[in-house]
């Protein structure tokens, strides 16, 4: 309580000071260059955005509220996706006019909420958690006509439960969105324990997957839709690989193995159980769920407890594997493959994933709440991931999500090959870049 | 609120109302039968217990969520509010999307009514009522029977 007060002012008084620019001092030794007291947008005096040597953060802009995925138009024009309306608003569009990275000009549009944004070929595409629409965009970037949405998708299914709807383009214009099962682990009653799997699992006729549409046809429904992947239980972060010409997703995987099956898996298990997984997509491919879970120790798809399995038996020999795990329940929110030329060559192709941060690890201490990397070689991960950008939550321990001061969301490159990061907490928008020194 | 619950309002409207909240406990309703309620010695320390194995995963150790998926139990309108919807809540479950100072949540919450006896309920409520910035009285075995007797005749 007293420390939410404590934040509360400390913002106040940063925005007070009407001073949101707090670059990151790096160039001392170490992997992470050691901060002296100095604030950063949100966060208490003496922390900031820790991040490798030579990268420097800028806040662009801040206070906008539950700010999911962002965009940035080739012409510098930054789109993000609120998943609530700010002053009416659930598109916020961020001007640097005088290129500083500070958004000098605030303006908005579309009177829904929800979680995609994408750029691509003059069109901007956004999603409510039902459709999808487009809007025409001028030389500069801007939308010509803010009244003038096309709805190219409706009627997608929101059940509350994972009904976020991220949204990207491939190069033959087509658009791909993901739809999430509206269950943890498709059990009669969901979340319940005792309750068995339904089998077959009838959501996955509707959801669970990955749908694709044309990205210039109105108002298309399911049955205009290819059903191009099936078995991801639920995927905030997705991204086209431009080098492999390939969708690539970050799975959540499912939640509570502890709690409905505490027979079967301890509480350590529970929290670390199973990975959240980055799978490379073809179409067709089916990525197990709710039958298996990926377990990181045995590297093994398991079958889930509630389709008989026992925390060992394998199952999912038809389903796909992840290319690369990660721990669990640090909730991927945000994938994007970096092709920019700002930031070293290690990075070129490489993915950055915006770790959300995660609320079902208890009584372990929580984690994510960062920005890792995992490098690339040759379209295949090469490597280890290793946190690239951490400390939005502005403390190292987080025992509940509440406590974070911000939490990555998503992730989008400028034209210049700068890193814009969204965060869902208090709507700050982050711009790395990298100098070298 | 889904019409079920509606119901339950009205079957407390016309003449149940001894088990509405603010009607006053007697000792021997908190009385909770060992066979109907989770080992411990008080019922807080029992209904802490039920909290911290039940619903603190979803509802965090300090009660104060998890933002836009399960809503806060700290000075919830919810846990202080009328004890037939809350008795509800937990052995129906919820999802409706409730809205709690102007913020959703997409996560469902599950019914306990197969999980949860009905003593280790009223001990998790009373002990919910009495924490985290909840001020209301405790809730009784009989309440939440007579909650379930109702459901289960609908
Ligand atoms: C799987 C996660 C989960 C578990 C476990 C869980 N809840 Fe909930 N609970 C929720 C969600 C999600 C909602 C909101 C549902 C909605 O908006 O429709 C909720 C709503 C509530 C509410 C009403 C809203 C409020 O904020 O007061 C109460 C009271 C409540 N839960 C109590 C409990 C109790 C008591 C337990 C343990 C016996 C429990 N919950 C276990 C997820 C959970």
């Amino acid at each position: 309580m007293k420390k939410s007060i404590f934040y509360a002012t400390a913002v106040i008084v940063m925005i007070a000071g009407s001073n949101l620019i707090y670059p990151a001092l790096a160039g001392q030794p170490g992997k992470y260059p050691k901060h002296p007291d100095r604030a950063y947008a949100g966060h208490p005096p003496g922390t900031s955005l820790k991040l490798p040597t030579g990268f420097k953060v800028q806040v662009v802009a801040d206070g906008l509220g539950a700010s999911r995925h962002l965009t940035v138009a080739r012409q510098g024009l930054i789109y993000v996706k609120l998943a609530k309306l700010k002053k009416g608003n659930g598109i916020i569009v961020l001007e640097d006019l005088n290129g500083d990275g500070k958004a000098d000009k605030e303006t908005g549009f579309g009177n829904y909420t929800g979680t995609g944004i994408y750029t691509k070929d003059g069109w901007l595409y956004a999603s409510s958690n039902t459709d999808i629409y487009r809007y025409r965009l001028n030389e500069r970037g801007e939308v010509i006509d803010t009244a003038r949405a096309e709805r190219i998708v409706t009627g997608l299914l929101d059940r509350h439960e994972h009904n976020s709807k991220s949204i990207v383009l491939d190069n033959k214009g087509f658009i791909y969105v993901n739809i999430g099962a509206y269950s943890n682990a498709c059990q009669v009653q969901d979340r319940t324990k005792g309750s068995p799997g339904m089998n077959p699992c009838p959501i996955l006729d509707s959801a669970g997957g990955i749908w694709q549409f044309r990205a210039d046809k109105q108002d298309q429904s399911y049955g205009e839709g290819v059903h191009y992947a099936t078995g991801l239980r639920n995927v905030v972060g997705l991204d086209w690989s431009q080098q492999l010409d390939q969708l690539f997703v970050m799975q959540h995987g499912r939640d509570q193995l502890f709690q409905l099956d505490p027979d079967l898996f301890n509480a350590k298990q529970g929290a670390e159980l199973p990975a959240e997984t980055l799978y490379a997509l073809h179409k067709g491919d089916n990525a197990g769920w709710p039958y298996v879970y990926y377990d990181p120790f045995q590297k093994k798809k398991i079958l889930a407890p509630e389709y008989g399995g026992d925390g060992k038996k394998t199952a999912g020999e038809n389903a796909i594997d992840p290319l690369v795990a990660f721990p669990g329940h640090m909730a991927p929110d945000g994938l994007l493959f970096y092709t920019g030329k700002m930031f070293p060559e290690k990075y070129r192709n490489g993915a950055f994933i915006a770790f959300h941060g995660s609320w079902n690890r208890a009584p372990e201490k929580q984690k994510g709440y960062f920005v890792v990397f995992q490098p690339f070689a040759n379209g295949k991960p090469a490597g280890n991931w290793e946190i690239f950008a951490d400390n939005f939550a502005g403390t190292d321990t987080i025992t509940s999500p509440a406590e974070a001061l911000h939490r990555p969301c998503g992730l989008a490159q400028g034209p210049d090959g700068a890193l814009y990061v969204s965060d869902d907490v208090k709507g700050t928008i982050y711009k790395i870049t990298y100098d070298g020194k | 609120m889904n019409s079920m619950m509606i119901t339950v309002y009205i079957l407390l409207g016309a003449g149940a109302v001894c088990i509405g909240s603010q009607a006053p406990l007697a000792a021997a309703d908190l009385l909770i039968p060992a066979t109907h309620r989770a080992p411990g010695q008080t019922p807080v320390q029992r209904g802490k217990k039920v909290y911290e194995q039940t619903c603190m995963p979803c509802h965090q150790v300090d009660a104060s969520g998890v933002p836009g998926m399960n809503p806060p139990l700290r000075k919830s309108p919810y846990v202080g509010g009328h004890s037939a919807r809350l008795i509800g809540i937990v052995l129906q479950g919820l999802n409706d999307g409730v809205e709690i100072a102007g913020d959703t949540y997409s996560n469902p919450m599950p019914a306990f009514s197969t999980v949860l006896k009905d003593g280790e309920i009223a001990d998790v409520l009373s002990y919910l009522r009495s924490h985290f910035g909840n001020k209301a009285g405790p809730i009784s075995l009989a309440q939440v029977s007579r909650i379930r007797q109702i459901l289960k005749n609908k």
